[in-house]
């Protein structure tokens, strides 16, 4: 496609939609992933992964270097959150990532919060 | 959701609360004045399930809305997390994110003296699903000085509601909100209403 004389602009929205990078898929199986679960790799991003898997892919993996929630991911990404979900979904089949769910915020959470901002 | 494979590489944990109330009336200010990081933004395409009164029989038809967050996060300690989410806008439709409500800790409803019943949906929402919350009276410059209790009657608050007055522009004011709310939810939890 020629750059020249392009008839969108950004008001557009992007050429290519979001769910291409997802193969089309809409759900993730990870369906427990939450917005504030936190995500790591377990891993450097090697020169083979680097060739081998999609440029999100690497993104996110870059991104996860130190732990980051799925927000956070998608922020940095600048992709919706069920994308951003069905992305991180891959990399935990492929076992490149660990995540952990939120906690339930139990006496023991909430002690600990009160305790956190007051010495803010 | 004991549902992770984070052991042993992740010991740090989250929780979130989130800070609603109306248009204009400081939530993303809120987040940004307390947050350890500038706000970030991220945003989901919601789907609603809809079946007008025009439409024919079983057929539905599917609306989808961008919503729009703002967050910010403070660390609590080396094993906890706090994420704070704003809903920006006069975006209405964050109310049919209910994954947004799973598991916060509370949620914060600012509330400006001049339009008082811009909070309602919010307190609504809440109150429906027994999520705990605080009321913040954003306490602007011009705005009219009001009574605690004049702001309870007004929103017709049931007295263990808490309401504190505030400036979110104000660190330490906000600090108060939070933990105005977090104490709310831990006398909620211990006292089983949850």
């Amino acid at each position: 496609m020629s750059n020249d004389g392009t008839w969108f602009d950004d008001a557009a929205g992007p050429l290519v939609r979001p769910y291409a990078m997802t193969g089309g898929r809409t759900t993730s199986r990870q369906a427990d992933l939450e917005i504030i679960a936190l995500v790591v790799a377990l891993g450097p991003v090697t020169r083979v992964q680097a060739t081998s898997l999609d440029d999100e892919l690497i993104q996110i993996l870059r991104l996860v270097q130190k732990p980051a929630s799925v927000a956070e991911i998608s922020a940095g990404l600048r992709l919706p959150l069920s994308v951003t979900k069905i992305l991180l979904g891959d990399l935990i089949d492929k076992q490149l990532v660990a995540f952990r769910s939120a906690v339930t915020p139990d006496i023991r959470v909430l002690q600990a919060v009160i305790n956190g901002i007051r010495q803010l | 959701m004991a549902f992770d494979n984070s052991e042993p590489v992740l010991r740090g944990s989250s929780v979130k609360l989130l800070v609603a109330g109306g248009f204009g009336v400081g939530k993303t200010t809120m987040v940004g004045t307390i947050s350890e990081i500038p706000p970030l933004r991220t945003e989901e395409v919601i789907t609603e399930m809809s079946r007008g009164v025009d439409d024919l029989a079983g057929v539905e038809s599917k609306t989808t809305t961008t919503v729009a967050l703002d967050f910010g996060r403070i660390t609590i300690s080396p094993e906890l997390v706090l994420y704070l989410f704003g809903t920006p806008g006069q975006d209405r439709f964050w109310f049919m994110w209910d994954e947004l409500a799973d598991g916060a800790l509370g949620a914060v409803i600012l509330a400006d003296t001049r339009r008082l019943g811009s909070s309602f949906p919010a307190i609504d929402y809440f109150e429906s699903r027994g999520v705990p919350f605080v009321i913040g009276v954003n306490c602007f410059d011009d705005g009219a000085v009001h009574e605690v209790e004049e702001v309870r009657d007004a929103l017709d608050l049931d007295t263990w509601v808490p309401i504190v007055m505030c400036d979110v522009r104000d660190r330490a004011s906000c600090k108060q909100v939070l933990v105005t709310l977090a104490e709310h939810a831990l006398t909620m939890v211990t006292a089983g209403a949850r």
